[in-house]
């Protein structure tokens, strides 16, 4: 039952979408009419013709015949006319839904909170936007068109038959039930096993790219057969749910040819019987017999059909589930947008955990003034990145507030508040594009001169200059041209074009050496005057200057102070600093 | 393509060929009940008889429910095979692309070889089950329907034949254009989803940025090539429909002129106009299938070629013979001088003239790198970015081979090793290195054979225990993709686990302790010296405090050897070690410094 509304939903929110594109639908609509009734008179003239015939040797009436072929051919070219306007219209929509949702599908990723790409598989989300929206659009551009034309063609065909003979229309009282019956046994065995396909194969490509991502660490350590034994049993899962899912999918097709047999059996004994007792002529039965397998043709066609929509419906319905997902929490209404930031932090008795009952920070609190260094140090897994996350409201706290300026961070826009800040993170991330385009990636406004200073400021310019093509060189997917050292560089380098009031080095220095790291810190330093800097780095060298140092363990400020205070206070810093000699 | 049936669906023939022979039955039950409606109409109403009548119309149904049963069977043996075949093509693929070597994955680049395992063996899946189903039916029912109408009538059935080749004219015309055009879309397709992978890799960034809009426009272009693309395709593909529909139809208009004019002369039957009629559709839709057919083969061609590229992959480190990798060590001695004996059993790595580079004709990347460690000793290997460390251990563990000089271990040539025997040496930590999306315990054993215990002596030694054991589910606590609910500290503490698991005999941690403290590194770094006295530990790291105490440190530069020997003898006579010292313990070594060092 649940599942059944879930459905209805997934129908209402498709319909949703070609909603949009009404007046191209009602021209479709026009055009299936068209073409379907244009269609329908042809077995009608077929029969006249052959009517025409029917006296027999010498006898047969040429002028009427010329004159019911002369009417087909209109009929049947204006019917192919209107099909084929009727296919461009349907590509056009259904190219037109598509793209808006694959639109809306990415648009609805930026939104997600950050912590979604953590517990999905990429894999599995591409899936989504690439496949599963296939399976939807080809659906829609076949099934629409064909269930209109099995409404059109069925009433059509009826009407026409009822009209040549209302007894042998009766044929059909036993074989559209038979169909309809067929049909619902089929789609209610389908519609689990598309569904259960899908995620199956969802499953395995998920696993495919975890696996061919960290191929190195496999190899490493020999784990090459085993990893192969584990994708097999995935791969015999999404092999056999594909199968079982056909199993049934695949009756239907000989059914609809097996009820279309039947209708023409019981068609040809009790239409030879009627024109035994004379209710019939033989052009009758000829127009007949063409009508029936237009009537039950598109009837059993709607069980293929019903197949097709179930797999368009699964995936459907995950497109879906994607798009209900919870994005963070909107922009308050009277929201300010934060303009003129002098860069005055103060977090103030912020509580916060990514699951809820899971606390990580209990009671933060300090303030950080405009132009200070702020140091933050504490061993690993005691809440600095976190820190990060909830600065740039990645994540709001559960309770206190974190103040910019004064304004509390969640009375401002996002795109205000993050803008504010520059970032430099772990992760290096550059894109597929050239080393120009990346450095100025947040500021498109930068000049080649700008961001040649940046490079320089960041120590990567020379080696930008040795490339073949500098600063047009094309980075590319797994950047095997560039060392990870050379693309922190560069994410720095990215990091110092912006023209921030504060800014975020979250352990951005551990991977380059030393002497590079030493020449960065002048020329950050520099940069970072009159700025306010978060800094998270385990290299204690690194932070000496910090104006304040945040001594941070089990999410909370332990020790506040300048180095010299601290070492002098024989504390946790103090022991975390003598221990690089042991 | 070829290959691929060649050898993955050759040996499912025989199976196929029963079914083959069971979809022919059904299909040819199909197309006997038009001609019984004919003889039905010609020759049997003429008699009168209700009884006959009767009859005849048993044997349609009889033929009908033969039909529909041997379709059945004959799809579902079709799609298990399309199942076996797929397993087995996608079991082949994932193996090879796991054995490729480096260079190779390099080559082909990983978002590739993922879409190639996930994309292109999907396409193969359902053209394999297709082809078998429509394959059999389509030719039967044309090539059948024809023959059928000749013998019902060779005039009117000529009328019918005249208008194949126009058919054919459009397929081909179709298909001409529409496969060039369905490549160019898979190129797009690439590009579309290379771009929302890159995006969901960088969203903090992107949202830090507040770029989303400009993503957005970015994927709005490519969505709308994408789009374009589809469209285009899909117009060319939109004529057959009609067109096929048309031809035929007007072909039928003129059998029944030619059937008007055979009954005028006595040489036609009216009920074999009206059979034609019946049959026409049947070749009509015969014919459709077959266009679809074309459609369905020139996308898994394409997809067939992309995958068989890797499986017939060439493999391209191969093991040596021993006699090519000679162990007398002492004839080689002479040229490598004051290296001597490098075969000696005594040392655990050997590294003698190597050099080295990843773009082939390119500045090597290692030059001339010799060095030897006995067993048990520590190296320490220091030096800036792209200096080289790296490729130091990508060599050591055979992950590339040397373009000159050899790489020893345990007096062995790499290259000589089976590489499950190599690898069994060693235990790594890279930089970057992957968690994966399992239990702390399923990471650390990567699914090697190791009991309770084993793990848990693992976890302590690698100072990982104390974050473990908070953890609600201890070592069985499930693991984010990428570990993204661990901190940086505690995945290189699970990774060092992981490479400390089964005691190797040659420990590797590159670069793998810069997320953790001072502390947590120096203590990390003593408990494995205690426990593990006869590993032999190659350390690459950034932090002199973290090799200070190896018995060798390599200093690098540009891919040069520029120092080699202990801190203490490296202090005085290199220059460069002299200064990253300096600038890591700070310029005028201040006295809490002192105090500690002392």
């Amino acid at each position: 039952m649940e599942k059944k509304r879930y459905s209805k939903r997934t129908i209402l929110q498709l319909g949703r979408y070609l909603f949009h594109y009404k007046w191209l639908l009602a021209a479709a609509l026009a055009c299936t009419l068209g073409s379907n009734l244009f269609a329908l008179i042809g077995p009608r003239l077929t029969g006249y013709a052959i009517g025409a015939i029917e006296p027999g040797k010498g006898a047969v009436d040429f002028e009427r015949v010329f004159y019911y072929a002369g009417w087909m051919v209109v009929f049947y070219v204006a019917s192919a006319a209107m099909s084929y306007g009727l296919q461009v219209l349907m590509i056009t929509i259904s190219r037109k839904v598509v793209y808006k949702m694959r639109q809306d599908v990415f648009e609805k990723l930026l939104t997600l909170p950050v912590g979604y790409f953590d517990i999905h598989q990429t894999g599995d989300i591409i899936s989504r936007i690439s496949y599963d929206i296939d399976t939807v659009n080809a659906s829609l551009s076949n099934d629409l068109v064909q269930i209109l034309t099995t409404i059109i063609t069925v009433v059509g065909a009826l009407g026409m038959m009822v009209s040549i003979s209302p007894k042998l229309v009766l044929v059909f009282a036993f074989t559209v039930p038979l169909s309809i019956c067929l049909t619902k046994f089929i789609t209610g065995k389908t519609r689990p096993l598309f569904r259960k396909r899908s995620a199956k194969l969802g499953e395995l490509n998920g696993f495919v790219e975890e696996m061919i991502t960290g191929q190195k660490s496999l190899n490493a350590y020999g784990r090459e057969a085993y990893t192969i034994g584990r994708c097999d049993k995935r791969n015999k899962e999404a092999v056999d749910a594909y199968y079982r899912a056909e199993y049934y999918g695949s009756i239907v097709g000989p059914t609809v040819n097996f009820v279309n047999n039947l209708s023409l059996s019981l068609i040809s004994v009790f239409g030879a019987l009627l024109y035994l007792a004379g209710g019939m002529t033989i052009g009758d039965i000829s127009s007949f017999v063409l009508y029936s397998r237009k009537f039950s043709g598109p009837i059993n066609e709607f069980a293929n059909i019903m197949s097709e929509l179930q797999s368009a419906l699964a995936a459907a319905e995950r497109v879906f589930r994607l798009l209900e997902e919870e994005p963070e929490s909107a922009d308050l209404p009277e929201a300010a947008v934060l303009e003129e930031v002098k860069g005055d932090v103060s977090v103030e008795h912020v509580r916060f955990g990514y699951l809820p009952g899971k606390t990580i920070i209990h009671d933060l609190s300090f303030a950080a003034h405009p132009g200070r260094l702020i140091a933050i140090v504490g061993p690993t897994g005691a809440g600095k990145t976190t820190l990060i996350n909830l600065l740039m409201r990645f994540y709001d706290p559960e309770s206190g507030r974190i103040l910019v300026d004064g304004q509390d961070a969640r009375k401002v826009t996002r795109k205000s508040l993050r803008k504010s800040y520059a970032m430099v993170l772990q992760d290096t991330w550059l894109f597929t594009g050239t080393i120009y385009e990346n450095l100025s990636y947040g500021k498109e406004d930068a000049t080649m001169e700008d961001v040649v200073n940046a490079a320089k400021a960041a120590r990567i310019h020379s080696f930008i200059k040795r490339l073949p093509q500098g600063y047009d060189t094309v980075l590319t997917d797994e950047g095997t041209n560039i060392s990870k050292g050379q693309k922190q560089l560069l994410t720095i380098a990215r990091a110092m074009l912006l023209n921030t009031r504060m800014l975020i080095l979250d352990e951005a220095t551990s991977n380059v050496d030393t002497r590079t790291e030493i020449e960065i810190q002048k020329a950050m330093r520099k940069l970072m005057e009159d700025k306010t800097c978060f800094v998270i780095a385990h290299r204690l060298s690194t932070i000496r200057n910090a104006d304040l140092i945040l001594v941070v363990n089990d999410g909370e400020v332990v020790e506040q102070g300048t180095h010299r205070e601290l070492m002098d206070k024989d504390g946790m810093y103090r022991k975390l600093y003598q221990a690089q000699f042991e | 393509m070829k290959e691929i049936i060649l050898r993955y669906v050759q040996p499912y023939f025989p199976q196929m060929t029963i079914g083959f022979v069971i979809k022919f039955i059904g299909t040819i039950m199909d197309l006997c009940i038009p001609y019984i409606l004919a003889h039905i109409i010609d020759n049997i109403i003429p008699l009168g008889e209700r009884r006959l009548i009767l009859l005849w119309g048993v044997l349609m149904i009889f033929c009908s429910v033969l039909a529909v049963s041997f379709n059945i069977i004959a799809n579902r043996k079709a799609s298990k095979v399309a199942s076996d075949v797929t397993e087995v093509v996608r079991h082949d693929l994932f193996s090879r692309i796991m054995y490729l070597s480096h260079r190779q994955t390099d080559q082909f680049t990983k978002p590739s070889l993922i879409s190639r395992m996930t994309s292109d063996t999907y396409n193969l899946h359902q053209m394999i089950g297709r082809i078998q189903r429509l394959g059999v039916r389509a030719p039967i029912l044309l090539i059948g329907g024809i023959f059928i109408t000749f013998t019902l009538d060779t005039a009117m059935a000529m009328v019918l034949v005249a208008v194949l080749p126009l058919l054919a004219l459009i397929m081909v015309y179709v298909s001409k254009r529409s496969i060039p055009m369905y490549s160019g879309l898979q190129e797009a397709t690439d590009r579309f989803v290379r771009l929302v992978r890159e995006d969901i890799a960088g969203v903090r960034v992107i949202k830090a940025l507040s770029k989303t809009d400009y993503e957005t426009g970015k994927f709005r272009k490519i969505n709308q090539e994408v789009v374009s693309r589809e469209r285009k395709t899909g117009m060319v593909m939109a004529v057959i429909n009609p067109s096929m529909n048309i031809l035929l139809n007007l072909g039928l208009v003129c059998v029944i002129i030619v059937g008007a004019v055979r009954v005028q002369n006595g040489t036609g039957e009216v009920g074999k106009i009206l059979a034609f009629t019946t049959y026409f559709t049947i070749i009509l839709n015969a014919m459709m299938s077959i266009s679809k057919m074309f459609e369905i083969l020139s996308k898994s061609i394409a997809s067939g070629n992309r995958i068989w590229q890797i499986i017939s992959a060439p493999e391209d480190m191969g093991v040596l013979k021993e006699e090519t990798a000679p162990e007398s060590g002492h004839v080689e001695g002479e040229e490598s001088g004051a290296l001597g004996a490098l075969s000696d059993d005594s040392y655990e790595i050997v590294f003698d003239h190597v050099t080295f580079s990843y773009l082939p004709q390119k500045e090597p990347n290692v030059n001339d790198i010799s060095f030897r460690i006995r067993k048990g000793e520590t190296l320490g290997i220091i030096g800036e970015i792209g200096s080289g460390k790296t490729t130091i251990i990508n060599l050591l563990m055979r992950m590339y081979d040397a373009d000159q000089g050899r790489v020893l271990v345990e007096g062995k040539d790499v290259r000589a090793y089976e590489p499950r025997d190599l690898k069994a040496k060693f235990g790594v930590v890279f930089q970057n290195d992957t968690i994966f999306e399992d239990s702390i315990a399923g990471n650390v054993t990567l699914g090697r054979e190791m009991n309770d215990q084993q793990i848990q002596e693992a976890l302590l030694y690698a100072r990982a225990s104390e974050f473990v054991e908070g953890r609600d589910g201890k070592e069985a606590e499930a693991l984010n993709i990428k570990g993204a609910n661990l901190s940086g500290g505690q995945k290189q503490r699970v990774l060092i686990a992981r490479a400390l698991a089964m005691k190797p005999a040659i420990l590797i941690l590159d670069d793998s302790s810069s997320a953790l403290d001072y502390r947590t590194d120096a203590a990390l770094r003593k408990g494995i010296k205690e426990h593990f006295q006869d590993t032999t530990l190659v350390i690459v790291a950034q932090r002199i405090s973290s090799i200070r105490h190896a018995d060798h440190i390599l200093v690098l530069e540009d891919g040069n050897m520029i120092g080699y020997g202990t801190h203490e003898e490296l202090m005085k006579t290199c220059e460069i070690y002299r200064e990253i010292g300096k600038s890591q313990m700070g310029e005028g070594m201040p006295e809490e410094n002192r105090e500690v060092a002392g």
